[in-house]
């Protein structure tokens, strides 16, 4: 950094071994494990990233449980338990590979149940008839699966393992959510409009999933970099729209924009313009059902703390008792 | 949750494997099909077994109905896994029995769930009885479990093969309801001061329905052989649950004992509710397939 040192070796005299050694393993789309050295901010943004998608599996439980005592047929209940008890065993997987990093599970959740932490906004959207359980499926699922997919190569292990697990699952929900659509389109008049009601009121907040336009997204070029994350939000959705189209054919529903068409030069369906004042409300907490959200989570947590110390106490005692037996 | 249940660690993304050992947890949604003894089988029941069918379905079905609204509100997300679950595990029986139900009249299991009224439901009173807070909930697991574990026990030896191929796999299943029940009632009993008082007050509010449970009403006589007689389950009951209420220093409460009366139609305040929650978006489209 000094003139005595001559710019070739400016860069080797600044990075230490271990530095050299991670971005080694980065360049060479290696797998970063816990005991690796890693810059700080790639921890940060891996414990930012993770629980995140943490916390969105855990609030997105809400939405689908507010059917599961309503659901329409005995298969449909258990399919949904199913599901829904997929999502809290994606929220365990994620805050354990977040541990890994450092971040204890009793902090992540005070933040959530604090309003601290972000989690996907799309939860914030109610769940108002029967077809959401298809809508949150195909849409909401299929997006997330976009996104997801490629996180399966993101170079932090725990993190790449625990998405392998999850897309796999999260591929069936897709398949059930298109199946109920499907069966309601196959329906009553009623039924098709409550599918296209509910494909109506989901459609823009699934694009939304992807985050702002690449031109307005702080975090991205970073997480690329380090190799977190592997594609742009405008090309992972591009992919998503490119991808409904032809299912939206087959479900008989429309897809609300107007200007969507295809582009007979790039191949790709061109969609029209995406409304991101509403996008930034939801964020700021101004959306239909956030406060809800955090309340029944907070609610869940506080009315089982008697039972989460009463196991905590108990586990103790045990261990005390297994002591003095041994001594 | 054999046969409703894949292994996702093996699973491939588009293909499920069918590995049914050791699937808590695991529940591939999409593999949610009745046993192929049910489908396949040309069994029909007589107007007695399906009413006996209907008792045990009904039972499993309010159950199931309960611990589901649970889901997204449990103590820990461990909890929400676990019962959820137990309500996965009590659904796949119900739909089991209420289809063989339905085969002595024409009837499927959802036109049994959803379109009989509250005087034609066979529930016990004491699976109608609230969730309450988690140990009313754990101590309405507890007693129904130890009890379907000795049921189902029994049940395999039924004469009425498709009873007993229903037991026979329902038995594994409430075998691990009945661990984790017992698991929670002791760590409640001797947790906190306030974990005891709670348990205490649950075993208490929910014994009055226990009595019901073991009572041996007229239909019992018609089916012997095929039909587990309840009171005489009642001794291996209360062997299993007494080194538990021992280590757990809990007694048997003493006190209120409810007139019950769900095996002839006679419910408790709370079915009608439930049942309008359950069947609400059923009943809005007669004749829809969902």
């Amino acid at each position: 950094m000094t003139s005595t040192i001559t710019p070739d070796t400016s860069a080797t005299a600044v990075i230490s071994v271990e530095e050299q050694q991670f971005n080694d393993l980065i360049e060479a789309d290696s797998r970063i494990e816990p005991r690796d050295w890693m810059p700080e901010g790639y921890r940060k943004s891996l414990v930012r990233q993770i629980s995140q998608h943490a916390h969105s599996e855990i609030i997105g439980m809400q939405p689908e449980s507010n059917w599961i005592t309503r659901a329409p047929s005995l298969k449909r209940k258990a399919i949904l338990i199913a599901k829904v008890q997929d999502e809290a065993g994606h929220g365990l997987y994620l805050y354990s590979a977040a541990q890994t990093l450092g971040a204890t599970r009793d902090d992540m959740t005070d933040a959530l149940i604090a309003g601290k932490a972000r989690y996907s906004s799309i939860f914030n959207y109610p769940t108002p008839s029967w077809a959401d359980m298809g809508s949150i499926g195909w849409l909401v699922d299929g997006a997330a699966i976009c996104n997801q997919v490629p996180l399966c190569r993101a170079s932090y292990g725990p993190y790449g393992r625990a998405m392998v697990r999850i897309c796999k699952e999260e591929s069936f929900h897709q398949r059930q959510g298109f199946e109920i659509l499907l069966e309601l389109m196959a329906g009553t008049e009623e039924q098709r409009q409550m599918a296209q009601d509910s494909v109506n009121r989901w459609y823009w907040p699934a694009l939304m999933m992807f985050g702002p336009p690449d031109d307005d997204s702080p975090n991205s070029a970073q997480s690329m970099a380090w190799k977190i994350k592997r594609h742009s939000n405008d090309e992972l959705r591009q992919r998503f729209v490119n991808m409904l189209v032809p299912q939206a054919a087959v479900l008989g529903v429309t897809l609300p924009d107007p200007d969507l068409h295809f582009n007979e030069e790039t191949q790709q369906w061109d969609l029209g313009e995406i409304d991101w004042t509403e996008f930034h409300e939801v964020l700021a907490g101004r959306g239909p059902n956030n406060a809800q959200r955090l309340q029944r989570r907070r609610d869940a947590h506080e009315d089982g703390r008697w039972v989460r110390e009463a196991a905590s106490a108990y586990a103790r005692k045990q261990s005390e008792r297994s002591e003095m037996a041994a001594s | 949750m054999s046969n409703s249940t894949v292994n996702s660690d093996s699973a491939e993304a588009d293909a499920p494997a069918a590995t049914p050992e050791d699937a808590h947890g695991h529940v591939a949604v999409d593999v949610t099909t009745l046993d192929a003894e049910l489908i396949e089988g040309p069994s029909f029941a007589t107007p007695d077994v399906a009413e006996y069918a209907l008792w045990l379905g009904d039972d499993s079905l309010i159950l199931a109905q309960q611990l589901g609204a649970w889901i997204s509100r449990a103590p820990e997300l461990e909890e929400d896994v676990a019962l959820g679950n137990v309500a996965l595990d009590l659904i796949g029986h119900a739909r089991s029995l209420l289809h063989y139900a339905g085969t002595a009249s024409d009837r499927t299991e959802d036109d049994l769930a959803y379109w009989r009224t509250e005087p034609d439901f066979r529930s016990l009173h004491l699976v109608e009885q609230p969730n309450g807070d988690f140990a009313h909930t754990i101590a309405r697991q507890f007693i129904v479990a130890h009890y379907l574990f000795e049921l189902y026990s029994r049940l395999r030896a039924s004469a009425d093969a498709t009873l007993a191929a229903i037991a026979a796999k329902a038995v594994k299943e409430v075998d691990y309801h009945r661990d984790h029940s017992t698991q929670w009632v002791l760590r409640l009993a001797q947790g906190t001061d306030e974990s005891r008082r709670r348990m205490i007050t649950a075993f208490s509010d929910l014994w009055p329905y226990v009595e019901e449970v073991f009572r041996d009403d007229p239909l019992i006589d018609r089916l012997e052989g095929i039909a587990v007689r309840p009171s005489s389950l009642l001794p291996a009951f209360d062997a299993a649950i007494a080194p538990v209420l021992a280590e757990a220093e809990l007694e048997v409460p003493c006190g209120f004992v409810a007139s019950g009366g769900g095996r002839t139609g006679k419910h408790s305040e709370h079915l009608a509710f439930l049942l309008a929650e359950m069947q609400v978006l059923t009943r809005a489209h007669p004749g829809a397939s969902w």
